[in-house]
């Protein structure tokens, strides 16, 4: 497992780079809803071939957004998959034209429930009509048909990505030449709804809230942030989270009572906090809603979902990660192997829970880099008896 | 990279001459994937394989074979009657646990099957038990017994058996010593059995 690239360079990182935005006239929405126009977010990484072959889609989770890599003009933090995109990386940069967008609901760019309405002059609020997994993937294809590519050579994301990564193949199979589905499940359990369900009442209790209208006044921060810890807490695991904090207590003796006593506590109130300053809860409203009702399978019996599928497959589950258990993953395989499809499959020794989609990344780009660069350079193997 | 014909492991060897060219292979317990390999790259096969251990499955993905992680004992359901021209159950079968529906499965999803396990009853396992008066280990079972992946110890005679008893056709078969061919006696001689088996 190198990490080093074909050409021998040392992995880095792809530089500065900036968000670049596409506006269109209008898509007609899965409830069969119009909207728009609608403007998508997004980042490209590396050169573009002269086949117009090498371009992959990175499909970002609930709260990403279209800077996948690089860092942007004055800032510290890279893009949240800087370690798997850039030269010599799982998805190199010297081999590959990477894009990444800002999902159709959100607020990093994207049109979503705090754009401005063009009817009322003011942001669409609870207007915005509910969104789906396919609306954002169509959101992405009429990206890639602008940016002139006929089909991706792959695309791939990690939870919500990975359920984007789903309704390519089931919706658009001829664009797609592979998908890369991680960490991620073909629906929501009931109790994967119940989580969704439990941060969205916490934001719609935030009296700041006020069904919505709030963007004249003060967000629903407390319920957001309440939301967010809500979210991280299923993306770590027991062993994870023992690792990190311990039941190690924060230095300071406080008189109030119910303070953030435990590291874990002050860990997660920092989070929410944080969190409320880039993200807007009326798009974690709407996205979450989204991501309950994929059906990834479009209704179908797994023996049709994917029928017409030719893509080959690469499926990533992750050991501890017990909000996308490796069962569900093993779904996706189960119905490509049904559907005759060309398909790898591995679970990931990791203790990192959920996150480990972010964090497993020596085993991760491992799996991408050959995998990608299969299906790139499309080989038989032939004559020779080598191993 | 290339390896010399005679460099190649002589299961492999047999198993290759074999398989037809442009076959559908399932390799069942294909470990790091060098007998798939060898049969895409010189019998244009195509297939893929399925593996347990997770670091024989990198070295899979390394080579660029399509690879499905898990217990080769449940998964197989999934599969169509007659999927694969070939179902390759090679140094596995004396590893799995239940060895009758899998096998039966195998014969299913699989036009043939090819099956290759240790012989149990070599000379030399029999001469460490009567003389040594302990769980042998050689050549074709070199493990320990504490340390043993084998839940199965059958001989040749064993297979033949269950194959006779379960309407197993065994359309071919090769026995190996520790480099060639076994003529004479293979269930003492041969260290390791191989048959193409159909149903």
């Amino acid at each position: 497992m190198t990490t080093k690239s074909a050409t021998g360079q040392s992995p880095e990182r792809v530089g500065i780079v900036q968000t670049k935005y596409f506006t269109f006239d209008e898509l007609v929405l899965e409830n069969g809803e119009k909207l728009g126009p609608i403007t998508i977010a997004y980042e490209t990484y590396g050169q573009l071939d002269s086949k117009r072959a090498n371009a992959v889609l990175i499909l970002h989770a609930l709260s990403g957004d279209a800077h996948a890599a690089g860092l942007h003009q004055g800032e510290k933090t890279p893009g949240w998959w800087d370690s798997m995109i850039g030269p010599g990386k799982a998805f190199d940069t010297n081999e590959y034209f990477v894009i990444c967008s800002n999902v159709l609901g959100g607020c990093k760019g994207s049109t979503g429930p705090s754009s401005i309405n063009p009817r009322s002059g003011k942001p669409y609020a609870l207007e915005f009509p509910l969104i789906t997994i396919n609306d954002m993937v169509n959101c992405q294809k009429r990206l890639i048909d602008h940016l002139g590519i006929e089909q991706l050579l792959s695309v791939a994301g990690g939870s919500m990505g990975g359920m984007q990564a789903l309704s390519w193949l089931v919706n658009h199979p001829k664009s797609i030449r592979s998908a890369i589905p991680i960490a991620t499940t073909p629906k929501h359990s009931p109790q994967q709804i119940a989580f969704n369900e439990a941060s969205r009442l916490a934001i719609m209790a935030d009296p700041n809230w006020n069904l919505g209208k709030y963007y004249e006044g003060n967000p629903p921060a407390k319920g957001l942030a309440v939301a967010r810890t809500i979210g991280h807490i299923t993306y770590m695991s027991d062993v994870s989270m023992a690792e990190k904090f311990g039941r190690q207590k924060k230095g300071s003796s406080q008189n109030e009572k119910f303070t953030a006593d435990f590291e874990v506590e002050g860990y997660l109130r920092y989070r929410g906090d944080n969190f409320v300053k880039r993200f807007d809860a009326n798009s974690y409203l709407y996205i979450t809603k989204a991501i309950d009702h994929f059906d990834g399978f479009a209704g179908k019996p797994v023996q049709e979902a994917f029928q017409h599928v030719q893509a080959k497959v690469m499926v990533i589950a992750f050991k501890s990660d017990w909000l996308y258990p490796a069962y569900q993953s093993q779904e996706i395989v189960r119905a490509c192997k049904i559907a005759g499809l060309q398909t790898s499959y591995c679970e990931v020794d990791s203790t990192y829970g959920h996150d480990a989609f972010l964090l497993e990344i020596k085993e991760e780009s491992h799996l991408i880099r050959h995998f990608l660069k299969k299906i790139y350079y499309d080989y038989e193997v032939t004559d020779g008896y080598s191993i | 990279m290339a390896t010399p014909y005679n460099d190649i492991r002589p299961d492999h060897r047999i198993i290759l001459e074999w398989v037809t060219t442009n076959a559908s292979v399932l390799d069942l317990g294909c470990g790091s994937g060098d007998l798939l390999y060898l049969l895409i790259k010189n019998k244009k096969a195509h297939g893929h394989g399925i593996e347990i251990n997770v670091e024989e499955v990198y070295k899979c993905v390394a080579k660029g074979l399509n690879i499905l992680h898990g217990n080769l004992e449940n998964g197989l359901e999934d599969y169509k009657d007659k999927s694969f021209d070939y179902v390759v159950l090679n140094q596995s079968l004396q590893q799995i646990l239940r060895v009758g529906p899998v096998l039966q499965d195998a014969l299913r999803v699989g036009k043939k099957v090819i099956v290759g396990f240790p012989n149990f009853a070599y000379y030399r396992s029999r001469l460490q038990i009567l003389f040594g008066g302990k769980t042998p280990v050689n050549t074709a079972l070199p493990y320990q017994w504490y340390e043993t992946p084998n839940l199965h110890f059958l001989s040749i005679l064993d297979f033949v058996a269950y194959c006779s008893k379960k309407k197993i056709t065994i359309e071919r078969k090769v026995f190996l010593g520790k480099e060639q061919q076994v003529q004479l006696f293979p269930n003492v001689f041969a260290q390791t059995g191989i048959f193409l088996v159909s149903q």
